[in-house]
């Protein structure tokens, strides 16, 4: 099948795209892993509409239901479940549902995948029952599950407190809460201004975390935190003052911030750019979203957090931008600034300077004994090892430990292999590259392979 | 560790799955890397040490929901919801390939 | 002088050497390339394989098993002097045949091999012995048997070039990475190697960079002609044991992974293409079904370094005596070979009389003609 555009995802980014290009007319394909459509914001929301946990999930997630609905009624050609495994030039995608492989052409491609938690490892990650509060939220919206027992929060940003505030509303009760943030910096301070502007967002931020130190114990200037158990978690430790710190925990649940999903663009040998702020790599992108490689467009976190309404209109952006290049739309100028898309757009990130430099990520030394590579179990001593014996280069020291090299694929272990070539090197973080991401971009069987032999269009 | 806020005495659960041949209730719209975290036990083991793991990020990106569904081993858990009587089995060091 | 001996390149072939230099008691430098180049010792297969190998050049295959013959020895010295353990297995090695036509030719292919030195390692097993071999494993319909060679073995080719790599520091020698070499200078004594790193002085340079190494010595009338060709890889996830025997192109790592190679392309850009994976899916599958279940992990290309005639090059230049070079496909079979004979050979002064089949001379025209 050939289309003019397939777009990868069907959160904000992708469902306002396939909206607007839809609108202009284009062949539109919507490829997303998700069974319904939303992304990891709206996630469920279509089911959830009728569900006890519908109202505590706040006023932000009921945005999602018009353009959920528009998404549905624009004709766009929706593939749920599915995996986008292969990208070639062209562009050829390769794709992957229910365990059967096929093929599709499009025009131009729009990465609308998203963000991901920035991993973070610390002794005890991999232990069960620790995971990440974006997980925890996830399993809110799908099922409505509630965590039980004690519930430790651990980490910083917006999130934590949002999901706090969610599980309170749902008669969920928090054990304590493991507050990472360093005090804010006069450089956050001095962004305020232009925050102000949102300033309902700054205020729910605030009763957020007014509603968590009121629920349980809210613990600041700490270090050191360590998940121990046998066989799952049983307690947590830390340092402060002075002192070590012991709690019996069922669940702890972990987050610093969100990074954007990079194994796409980096596959496909886009430039990227590194963001010493905030510690991630992003695409490299024009005006229009469109990547160093033409007819390949991003949108949303993918190509730098900015949160949802960020997204959504960074995805009507991409949309006129590959309108206009494929003769689609005469005038994406225009249409553009008669929808209001760049005044929208700066309001939406009116908060996102403060925030970035409020929630730095976080950069303590990793202990040599503490896990960096998941699938592998690959621990830090063991790369940095590698990392002396070797240039300051990722791919070295994936060769030397197999770090990278399970299911993953490096989304996992990515950051902190950079971070300790760096450390090992003395060199600034961004100035070691990140691994060089092999296909396929997801793991899919060898028999899916074989039977695209007679695929029509796999020569 | 988790339970589900649909979960109320007297109503039924939307559907039952079998987790390591145990009937399991379930609900619509959970996935089975959920069901994962209900049961004790269900988790993976690693390949490498064969230390116990659960899922962890829900959202495809590592790997620690993997899981014999259906008869298909390493599937990502997190991305299949639940279907009544699908057939979850735990994945338990490196994978078998039948024969 | 800045060592006794200048390797350019860090891969297999020129560690393996270095290696050799070092445990002659030389003080070496390996100068590696950026980290974006061309690096095949990488992209390996991860073979100690025997059978089939030069087939038309008795040389290279004598060396060839010398190689593997020697590899338990090498290993056991160069885990001796690092901390990194290389998985090796010998096994015997397989060659799946899939109809009766490449049954026979490879039959006739052993047959011919065997009349040229008397090996009794080689012979052909059919379907019923295949499955006594490999119980594990049901084979699919068109597996007629295979030919197997109990010299072939497999190894872990990361692990071996992280521990040559490692055992030239431990021998008190030197390797500088991101040193890419731009040009050789012969001097009145020995030699002048400009590398981004700055220039080194030593009496002898061996030029082991691959695919590039015709660059350095073509200037310096040093001809050593290679021609790549790129071959594509699979890996797959890990799975529990159940291949027990290395096979030509299908191979279960000590870490449980399942690798599936390798295409032969004249495409010289590194990509890989899923028309290749395809190709290479569909003939694993054909050998066990079973493994259409298996996921794939990983898909990589690397490029091959050629001579004309197939056989390893090890020469050493006439016009400025001490510069050598030495360019190969198969540089982890080689390995011991080139630790143990080819580089004493060098520094004795004897490649011409040990290794004389391996000269550049063999390609010159003129003196054929």
């Amino acid at each position: 099948m050939s289309y003019d555009v397939a777009i990868i995802g069907a959160g904000p980014a992708g469902m306002s795209a396939a909206v607007r290009l839809r609108a202009l007319g284009a062949a539109v394909i919507v490829i997303d892993e998700q069974p319904a459509p939303g992304g990891q914001i709206f996630r469920g929301i279509e089911r959830n509409a009728a569900s006890p946990v519908f109202p505590a999930l706040g006023e932000d997630y009921a945005k999602g239901c018009a353009l959920v609905a528009a998404f549905r009624a624009s004709g766009a050609e929706y593939l749920p479940s599915t995996q986008v495994w292969q990208i070639e030039d062209g562009w050829n995608l390769f794709l992957t549902t229910e365990r059967k492989a096929r093929h599709i052409t499009a025009r131009a491609v729009l990465l609308a995948n998203g963000a991901q938690e920035r991993p973070v490892p610390f002794p005890g990650w991999t232990l069960p029952n620790v995971m990440t509060v974006g997980a925890a939220q996830i399993l809110l919206k799908s099922g409505g599950m509630l965590p039980e027992g004690r519930i430790w929060i651990a980490g910083a940003g917006p999130l934590p407190l949002l999901y706090a505030t969610q599980l309170l509303n749902l008669g969920g009760r928090i054990a304590g809460y493991l507050d990472t943030a360093t005090t804010p910096k006069l450089s956050a301070l001095a962004r305020l201004p232009g925050a102000w502007r949102e300033f309902g967002n700054l205020a729910k931020g605030l009763r957020w975390l007014r509603d968590v130190r009121r629920s349980g114990m809210m613990i600041k200037g700490f270090s050191d935190l360590r998940a121990e158990g046998e066989e799952r978690l049983e307690h947590l430790t830390w340092e402060a003052a002075g002192k070590r710190h012991r709690v019996e925990a069922d669940v702890l649940l972990v987050h610093e911030g969100v990074v954007p999903r990079i194994h796409e663009t980096l596959a496909l040998r886009c430039e990227h750019i590194w963001n010493e702020e905030q510690g991630y790599l992003a695409p490299k992108l024009d005006r229009w979203g469109q990547t160093s490689r033409k007819d390949l467009f991003v949108a949303g976190d993918a190509g730098g957090i900015g949160g949802w309404m960020a997204a959504t209109v960074s995805g009507e952006i991409a949309a006129l931008g590959i309108a206009g290049q494929l003769g689609i739309a005469a005038n994406p100028d225009d249409l553009r600034q008669a929808a209001h898309l760049d005044q929208r757009r700066a309001r939406a990130l009116a908060l996102r300077p403060f925030l970035d430099a409020l929630y730095p990520p976080p950069r303590t030394r990793l202990a040599d004994d503490v896990i960096a590579c998941r699938c592998e179990e690959v621990t830090a001593g063991a790369i940095r090892s590698a990392a002396r014996n070797s240039p300051a280069d990722p791919s070295a020291v994936k060769a030397a430990t197999r770090c990278g090299m399970g299911p993953c694929q490096g989304r996992q272990c990515g950051y902190t292999v950079q971070a300790l070539l760096a450390e090992v090197h003395g060199l600034p973080i961004g100035d070691v590259s990140f691994f060089h991401i092999r296909p396929p971009l997801k793991p899919i069987t060898l028999g899916e392979i074989a039977s695209l032999e007679h695929a029509e269009g796999a020569a | 560790m988790f339970k589900s806020v649909l979960e109320r005495p007297g109503v039924p659960p939307d559907m039952m799955v079998l987790v390591n041949g145990v009937e399991t209730p379930a609900w619509d719209g959970e996935t089975v890397a959920s069901v994962l975290l209900r049961v004790p036990d269900a988790g993976r083991r690693s390949p490498i040490s064969g230390t116990l793991r659960l899922p962890y990020c829900q959202m495809g990106v590592c790997f620690e929901c993997l899981a014999i569904v259906d008869g298909i081993a390493s599937t990502q858990g997190c991305l299949v919801p639940v279907q009544p009587g699908m057939r979850i089995e735990s994945q338990r060091g490196p994978r078998e390939i039948s024969r | 002088m800045n060592a006794d001996i200048i390797v350019v390149g860090g891969g297999v072939v020129g560690t393996a050497l270095a290696y050799g230099f070092a445990r002659q008691g030389l003080s070496v430098l390996v100068l590696d390339g950026e980290d974006g180049d061309m690096r095949a010792a990488r992209a390996n297969f991860g073979l100690v394989w025997v059978q089939g190998k030069g087939a038309k050049a008795p040389a290279y295959h004598d060396l060839t098993r010398q190689s593997a013959n020697l590899w338990p020895t090498f290993l056991q010295e160069l885990e001796g002097c690092v901390e990194t353990r290389i998985d090796y297995a010998r096994p015997g090695g397989l060659f799946y045949c899939l109809s009766d036509h490449e049954y026979e030719a490879r039959d006739a292919l052993n047959k011919r091999m065997h009349n040229q030195a008397e090996y009794a390692d080689t012979r052909m097993v059919d379907r019923r012995e295949l499955e006594r071999m490999m119980p594990a494993v049901t084979f699919g319909s068109e597996v007629v048997g295979a030919s197997y060679c109990l010299a072939d073995g497999h190894a872990n080719p990361l692990q071996l070039l992280a521990a040559l790599q490692q055992a030239i520091t431990a021998l008190g020698s030197k390797l500088l990475f991101r040193s890419t070499v731009g040009s050789i200078r012969p001097e009145k004594t020995g030699f002048t190697v400009h590398a981004t790193s700055g220039s080194f002085r030593a009496p002898k340079v061996v030029v082991a960079a691959g695919l590039a190494t015709p660059l350095l010595t073509e200037p310096l009338g040093f001809t050593i002609p290679l021609r790549s060709e790129r071959g594509q890889l699979l890996v797959t996830e890990r799975l529990a044991p159940i291949l027990p025997y290395p096979a030509s192109g299908l191979r279960q790592t000590a870490d449980g992974t399942v690798m599936i190679g390798a295409t032969k392309e004249e495409a010289t850009d590194r990509g890989v293409t899923v028309a290749s994976a395809t190709k290479l899916a569909l003939r694993a599958t054909r050998i066990i079904p079973a493994l259409s279940a298996a996921r794939l992990v990983r898909q990589w290309s690397g490029f091959r370094v050629m001579p004309p005639d197939g056989s390893p090059i090890y020469a050493q230049s006439e016009r400025y005596p001490g510069l050598f070079a030495a360019a190969c496909h198969s540089g982890v079979t080689l390995a011991a070979a080139h630790a143990a004979i080819v580089a004493p050979a060098m520094i004795a002064g004897r490649l011409s009389r040990d290794l004389a089949a391996f000269s550049n001379g063999r390609f010159d025209v003129q003196k054929c003609a």
